[in-house]
């Protein structure tokens, strides 16, 4: 036997499993059931009515539609589902940019799992556990940020700015002040404009300089005034440059009266290294899913913890968990203004993600933290370096100065203007190998945008693969172009026909009006 | 300040191989790094939290022995509900949200994410034929954020300013409406009749040409099955306005299809279909509508729809009306605002639907029923006690009225506590006007002994 020679590193043999699963409508045998669930017990059967009682306006005329299946198939149905999905469990997360998908430590989730029988109206003294945990969490947090009170309610960061606007409109309200602008840039989230419109305000976008592409002081100043109620910033934003002129900004803010609010979404590379208070910020937000390690969940369920200065504690939504130096409490007072935000989700928060954090924040410590900060830069700029050497890809904003912290936003416009192959092509086209890749948010700002964030999780070895597939994919699109228009070759499915899902008369979102619609 | 070296989680803090990258980049050490974070605004000491455990045992022995001191409703006998309901969770559904695939996957596309759109996708067929809808969105935060988004997009597809609320709806549900609602809209309460149900003729005074329709809970809050969803649809269709029902999702087994009494938005909780509680961290709300332009525009949420790919016989997802989120292009003229909510609990709850079937919905929620039936009529023989003060058919809920025993709803809680039981919710607070009334829950979990082991223990403390 020849030894088998391993020494390409791209994977050109990768296949994403695939197995045709048929829509779970389709697996429908009748008379199958998933689960016996019993009946009532004798004697209350006997002697209670159950759903008979239910009024007949009100009775249900027949049985839900829903599928009849075993429990192996209904098991087997959704292992497929999940086989075909590309988790960060299974994959090198490079291309996810923005989104900081690392690994999920698995015993973190082990130990959450002690408090889903938890009820969260039982009484704190026998709650004391996860009280405690939530105590110490936030106290993480501030020690992180600078901040004085953290609210965990936020079930996500989109939640958590609008958190955030909430924070600051009732402490507008309260001074009796009328300002409803909020200045934010366009390379901060869209949810940093979309979701204080949700809470009333106007929202200013501040373009980037052509040069460093940060935000300008001038254009700031101009666009503050009497109406400007806040300036809501992510720093680094999108493109991976951190302004350092951060805090002329804020204090400009605070000198016309507005307030300032961080989003901290992208926050990995900056752990130990700086903190929002210390710029001057009044109010910002952690993803607990994204930079604390807890796992994305395809979506949720998650956390954007939200952490104010003094000042603002008594707006955040109640209540704060508070300690006596006995026990731990749920506190209604300190948050209790009456013009207060009063809540933003049901009870306290996503108790098992704040769990999660802390879990992973003890696994680290202060010295760990300022390595998942430094690793993280270390990668990226290992990824900028080697990638800005390739003639296909390029970067805006390079005075010279601007080094990238956690990721960075390319462009591959050169290689779009070559060979016509552009950047949603590779998107696809780097699933054949098993990869993520992320364009932008829109709309796109820059051209043929491309966003990668390593965090610190992908090794060395694990950062060169990506680059060699990027590299083979690229060499491609000059040999082969069709085989990249054509991508996704080796994926779960083939290029999908989007043409209906604008269409009101075509769109199929569930089964029943698929089957409607195309019999 | 010195870094963790080797650390598991960070493959690139073993020091040779970060030095060959330091290298590499052109810069000397780590400190190097950040260049463009001022010298002032750089933390010059360490973060002062607790040093890192020095191993995975010892993080697991610490978090034990600190939960440790909590109980739960595994170990007490739990009658606490209120938005958030003990029932089983079929084994299989955490044995498909644990599995790192779905787990760890996030915002990827629908090529190499195929499965998540796909179980979305079902979880969203499902919903809807539970609740008599066409459409359904990947859900958001919990019941009171779908209760939210529902009037809102109300508001936008009415033009109008003013929603009603029957005054039998949790109040923290309502100050997060409240909160979420404040720039676009009105609050306008109604009163609730003897019956627990929405007093029609308040309902009907109170509606008009600014009214955007009517927000109700079928079951409500306090347990009550309303018995007039019919005439509350057609009085606001009437009028130009809009009927919003919220339901508690494992009572439609055996309660009618709310798009069957003329709801036009269908919203509620998820976390009854095979999610933990996990503290108030199961909570997961979904929205639904029928597939009608006007109604499908105004969500907020993504909307998974299926179509075909370039290979015959193949299915693919997509997302429906991507524009209309503040994903697309119109930032803060998008529709409110999208972003990561729960998503793991829609696929868990499509696994939930898809093992309980037709029958198992059925069964369960007649056992729920004669559970919460058996429950009630055992209370009342406790004296001074006096259960369900409305006289409606409930479904897993009622009210328990404890003002003639002489003690308040607090004592005698706190008395169940010692003997390992978690009372009802304490709503005398919230409902000054019910007596000293807690808000009992039972549900499948519960069994006779649980209910008689309750019934003994009150008699012995109104005793």
């Amino acid at each position: 036997m020849k030894r088998i020679d391993r020494s390409e590193t791209v994977r050109t043999g990768f296949h994403q499993a695939k197995w045709d699963e048929p829509i779970i409508y389709e697996l429908s045998t009748s008379g199958e059931r998933g689960i016996l669930v019993g009946e009532p017990e004798q004697v209350i059967a006997g002697e209670m009515a159950g759903a008979k009682a239910v009024p007949g306006c009100m009775r249900r005329k027949s049985r839900v539609n829903l599928p009849e299946m075993s429990q192996s198939r209904v098991l087997r149905h959704y292992s497929r589902l999940a086989q075909q999905t590309l988790g960060a469990d299974v994959n090198i997360e490079i291309g996810q940019g923005t989104c900081t998908v690392k690994y999920s430590p698995k015993v973190n989730d082990r130990i959450a799992d002690s408090i889903r029988d938890m009820h969260p109206l039982q009484p704190a003294e026998s709650a004391q556990g996860i009280l405690r945990i939530f105590s110490e969490t936030e106290q993480y947090l501030a020690a992180i940020s600078g901040m004085d009170r953290f609210t965990f309610q936020p079930g996500g960061g989109s939640q958590g700015i609008f958190t955030m606007a909430s924070v600051i409109r009732a402490y507008f309200k309260d001074k009796g002040e009328d300002r409803d602008e909020i200045i934010t840039t366009i390379y901060s989230h869209p949810s940093d404009a979309a979701a204080p419109a949700v809470a009333g305000f106007n929202i200013i976008y501040l373009q980037p300089d052509p040069v460093t592409g940060l935000p300008d002081i001038e254009q700031l100043k101009a666009a503050c005034s009497e109406r400007t109620a806040a300036y809501i910033v992510a720093n680094p934003e999108d493109t991976g440059v951190y302004n350092g002129h951060v805090k002329e900004f804020v204090d400009y803010v605070h000198s016309i009266g507005g307030l300032c609010a961080y989003d901290q979404a992208n926050a990995n590379g900056l752990l130990g290294v700086t903190r929002a208070r210390d710029a001057g910020f009044d109010v910002c937000f952690f993803n607990l899913h994204k930079t604390f390690g807890a796992p994305h969940g395809c979506g949720g369920p998650a956390c954007g913890a939200t952490g104010v200065q003094s000042e603002l504690v008594k707006y955040l939504p109640a209540p704060l968990v508070g300690y006596d130096g006995k026990k731990y409490y749920l506190d209604y007072e300190t948050p209790s203004s009456p013009l207060g935000v009063r809540k933003i989700r049901e009870w306290y928060g996503v108790s098992e993600v704040v769990l999660k954090t802390w879990c992973w924040i003890r696994s680290l410590g202060p010295e760990g933290l300022y390595q998942v900060a430094k690793t993280s830069v270390v990668n990226n700029n290992y990824l900028f370096k080697k990638l800005m050497e390739l003639p296909e890809v390029t970067c805006y904003y390079q005075d010279g100065n601007n080094q990238r912290v956690e990721q960075a936003r390319y462009s591959l416009e050169n290689l779009e203007k070559e060979t016509g192959i552009g950047t949603g092509d590779i998107q696809r086209r780097m699933m054949d190998f098993g990869m993520h890749y992320w364009t932008s948010h829109h709309p796109y700002y820059l051209p043929e945008p491309m966003t990668l964030e390593p965090t610190e999780t992908p090794s060395k070895k694990d950062i060169d693969e990506y680059i060699e597939t990027l590299k083979y994919v690229f060499r491609e699109a000059r040999e082969n172009p069709e085989i990249i228009r054509t991508a996704p070759h080796r994926s779960v499915t083939h290029q999908v026909d989007e043409s209906s899902m604008d269409d009101p008369e075509k769109w199929a979102l569930t089964w029943k009006v698929y089957c409607r619609k195309y019999q | 300040m010195k870094g963790f070296d080797s650390h598991p989680y960070i493959p690139d803090s073993v020091p040779e191989i970060q030095e060959e990258m330091l290298r590499e980049i052109g810069v000397a050490s780590l400190d190097d790094l950040h260049k463009n974070v001022p010298e002032l605004l750089t933390l010059k000491e360490a973060l002062d939290i607790p040093a890192a455990f020095p191993s995975e045992m010892a993080l697991r022995r610490e978090a034990d022995r600190i939960l440790s001191r909590n109980a739960d409703c595994g170990k007490y006998i739990n009658f606490l509900g209120a938005g958030c309901w003990q029932h089983y969770v079929p084994a299989i559904c955490d044995e498909v949200n644990c599995k790192g695939e779905f787990l760890t996957a996030y915002g990827g596309e629908p090529y190499n994410d195929e499965g998540r759109f796909q179980a979305l996708f079902e979880y969203e067929s499902m919903v809807a034929e539970l609740v008599g809808m066409d459409v359904v969105n990947v859900p958001t935060m919990d019941w009171a954020q779908a209760a939210a988004t529902s009037i809102s997009m109300a508001q936008r597809i009415t033009g109008r300013s003013e929603i009603l609320i029957p005054e039998y709806v949790d109040p923290q549900k309502v100050d997060i409406i409240s909160n979420y609602t404040e720039a676009a809209l009105n609050i306008r309460r109604v009163k609730c009749g003897p019956d627990g149900m929405t007093d029609l003729s308040d309902l009907a005074a109170k509606t008009g040409a600014d009214t955007i329709g009517v927000y109700f809970e079928n079951p409500g809050y306090l347990g009550v099955i309303e018995e007039h969803g019919q005439e509350i649809a057609g009085m606001m269709h009437d009028s130009g306005a809009l009927s919003i029902v919220g339901v508690d999702p494992i009572s439609l087994g055996v309660l009618e299809a709310p798009a069957e009494y003329g709801a036009d938005i269908v919203c509620g909780d998820l976390q009854p279909l095979g999610i933990h509680m996990y503290y108030g961290g199961g909570q997961s709300g979904f929205m639904a509508t029928r597939d009608e332009e006007r109604f499908v525009m105004e969500f907020p949420s993504r909307l998974f729809g299926i179509a075909p790919t370039s290979e015959p016989g193949e299915y693919g997802f997509g997302d429906v009306a991507y524009d209309r989120t503040s994903f697309g292009h119109l930032r803060d003229k998008a529709k409110e605002y999208v972003g990561t909510q729960t998503a793991l609990w829609g696929i868990t709850a499509g696994v939930y639907l898809a093992t309980m079937g037709p029958a198992g919905m059925e069964e369960v929620g007649n056992i729920i029923m004669a559970n919460a039936q058996y429950a009630a009529s055992r209370l009342a023989t406790v004296p001074g006690v006096k259960v369900d003060p409305f006289g409606s058919v409930f479904f897993k809920e009622f009210v328990v009225d404890f003002s003639d025993t002489g003690k308040t709803v607090a004592e005698i809680n706190k008395a169940l506590l010692s003997r390992g039981i978690f009372g009802g919710k304490d709503i005398s607070g919230e409902f000054p006007a019910l007596g000293q009334a807690a808000l009992y829950c039972v549900t499948e979990i519960h069994t006779r002994e649980d209910i008689d082991e309750l019934v003994l223990a009150l008699k012995k403390i109104v005793a």
